[in-house]
């Protein structure tokens, strides 16, 4: 075979590759929603679960999955900015950075399973937080932290070094440069990676298994006293998530209708995760363009 | 007191703020340090407590195939042989890298080399969709339409290492595409243009200069798909059967050490020996987690001599 030949073979060969990935996502796609859509209602999104019967809803697991990711979200934020400002504005070259390196990069690569044992075994057991949304948010934190460092690090080293000089060179401390030039000016950075992790942690079940629990309380929804047993706001309760409420069903689950559920469920989780793609993009061009007058 | 001297001998706001801020970032990161070994430490100390504690042989631990930490065998010694785990993890994390590696380098090419604008477009939200989907998603349509069809096909129940290596390479086709895309990026335009130059066509240019220069980052982008269909829990657990047996073909039930410690450790008491045979599994789980990130550092190393 001549080298035309091979060139155009191998082109169709590449051509077909690219359609097989994109008929793979759009067969996924089209399935979760063709076979979750009918099942998703007003009375599905709203009512709580029920173990033996048909027609229970996903309403408590819906409003725990995002009543977790705040709390996760409001832990974790805070810790990688700091964190990912130290690395990117503070951090000498040295062999105690490389050390902090590798730990973050180890911790981004430990299977979510195993982050998710030792929450169990420290927040669960050791602190006595029982099977509750703080430990779950605590080992969401910690499955979410090194991914979040990176990108606030990554965000904040493509400001230009010109706009660290001309605060320093205005008499700003490097402390008041990052807070008030250079954080700003990476914000949209920030955000996108923050909205990105977000979605993340809103699909992860496994390390949630042994940490927020695997029932889900009755809520009482006119009670927001976090101190009480049945309010939702209590993060003291164990607290069933949306992805692990599928997993739930479909490993041990005995409701008759558990293919119809984890279908819609599905889709939910879904729309969420492209919801929060679409505002990560949305919002990180729109901050873009306030903050540089473009 | 002069309050020019008085000002001049206290360290300033701006300063103190400068010093409380470099602080609290660095107890941050700190932390972070923390955490990692506190996660190695807690997770070693229930790991060895099997061979030390219970006093199970470690070469008994990874060659026997008999999985039943309750029962004991004919000598007294309980029966904790992790290899049908070991064997199903390797199996589905190396079968779902090897299906998935060529497509996914095919899809970067594609991107970088015949079409930008349509793989910048088109493939490159596709992956990043891909890479949004939860995994129990996955595990929800690998249980409802990869089950059945495999049922169908090959007979038997449908759930094992076949199930779980087409789950898998779905969930770890984005990751290397993207890692290769961003290898074959790297690869600088005037060893195109030599080749090119040389009278070479389009896909001569392609496989014997762009993948040569590239394949240190596609190296590291198949590792790193292998590290997260290894530690891969949930999705994996609902298709593979969950039968502690060495596998007899890839249709057969089988068990990854993921999908024993989803459903074993909450079944099991603290402290006795079958939870403590857990978490020697999590520990194995550990350090092959470790293993795959100084096999990245080691071709990174490799990939910048030249």
């Amino acid at each position: 075979m001549d080298a035309k030949r091979a060139d155009k073979l191998m082109t169709g060969v590449l051509y077909a590759v690219a359609g097989l990935i994109i008929i793979i996502l759009a067969s996924l796609l089209g399935y979760i929603l063709w076979q979750g859509l009918p099942h998703i209602s007003w009375h599905f999104l709203t009512s709580p679960a029920k173990s033996f019967e048909a027609g229970g809803g996903i309403g408590i697991q819906l409003f725990n999955s995002f009543y977790l990711l705040l709390l996760a979200m409001l832990i974790s934020v805070p810790l990688s900015l700091g964190a990912g400002i130290y690395l990117a504005e503070y951090a000498r070259n040295n062999w105690l950075t490389d050390v902090v390196r590798t730990a973050i990069e180890i911790l981004s690569s430990l299977p979510s399973v195993v982050v998710g044992l030792f929450g169990f075994l420290v927040f669960v057991l050791q602190f006595q937080f029982g099977f509750s949304i703080l430990s779950g948010a605590l080992a969401l934190t910690m499955f979410n932290l090194p991914l979040l460092t990176r990108n606030v690090e990554d965000a904040l080293r493509s400001v230009s070094f010109d706009q660290r000089e001309a605060g320093l060179a205005l008499g700003l401390s490097r402390w008041e440069t990052v807070t008030h030039i250079v954080i700003p000016s990476a914000l949209p950075g920030i955000i996108t990676g923050m909205i990105l992790g977000a979605g993340r942690v809103f699909g992860e079940a496994a390390a949630l298994i042994y940490t927020a629990g695997q029932s889900a309380p009755a809520l009482n929804f006119g009670d927001w006293n976090p101190l009480h047993v049945a309010s939702p706001l209590n993060i003291f309760r164990p607290a069933e998530t949306l992805a692990v409420h599928i997993w739930k069903i479909n490993s041990e689950g005995i409701q008759p209708d558990a293919a119809a559920v984890s279908a819609g469920a599905s889709a939910v989780l879904i729309i969420a995760v492209l919801a929060f793609n679409l505002l990560a993009r949305w919002l990180g061009n729109r901050i873009y363009r306030k903050v540089t007058a473009a | 007191m002069d309050p020019i001297r008085e000002a001049m001998l206290h360290p300033s706001r701006s300063a103190r703020l400068e010093r409380r801020g470099k602080l609290i970032s660095f107890l941050c990161i700190a932390l972070i340090v923390l955490v990692v070994v506190a996660i190695f430490a807690f997770v070693a100390w229930h790991g060895l407590a099997t061979f030390f504690e219970n006093k199970i042989n470690l070469w008994d631990f990874l060659s026997k195939s008999v999985w039943s930490p309750a029962v004991k065998d004919a000598h007294g010694n309980p029966e904790v042989g992790a290899l049908p785990m070991i064997v199903g993890s390797f199996g589905v994390t190396f079968l779902s890298a090897i299906v998935a590696t060529p497509i996914a380098v095919g899809a970067a090419i594609f991107m970088t080399e015949i079409s930008p604008r349509w793989g910048s477009k088109v493939l490159q939200p596709v992956i990043e969709l891909l890479v949004g989907i939860p995994s129990v998603v996955y595990g929800f349509i690998g249980l409802s339409v990869v089950v059945p069809v495999i049922r169908h096909v090959f007979g038997g129940t449908g759930f094992g290492i076949l199930a779980g290596t087409f789950v898998l390479f779905v969930m770890i086709l984005p990751t290397v595409t993207s890692m290769a895309v961003d290898a074959l990026k790297a690869v600088p335009r005037h060893y195109r243009e030599a080749s090119l130059a040389l009278g070479g066509t389009r896909w001569q240019t392609i496989y014997r200069v762009v993948l040569r220069a590239g394949m240190p980052g596609i190296l590291t982008g198949v590792v790193f798909g292998m590290a997260r269909a290894f530690g891969e829990a949930l999705a994996v657990q609902m298709v593979i059967g969950n039968a502690s047996l060495l596998p007899q073909n890839l249709v057969s039930p089988a068990s990854t050490l993921t999908s024993v410690l989803t459903s074993g450790i909450g079944n099991t008491v603290m402290g006795s020996l079958e939870n403590n045979a857990l978490w020697s599994l999590a520990l194995l789980l550990l350090l092959m987690s470790l293993a795959f990130n100084l096999v990245i550092r080691w071709i990174g190393k490799k990939g910048e001599m030249k």
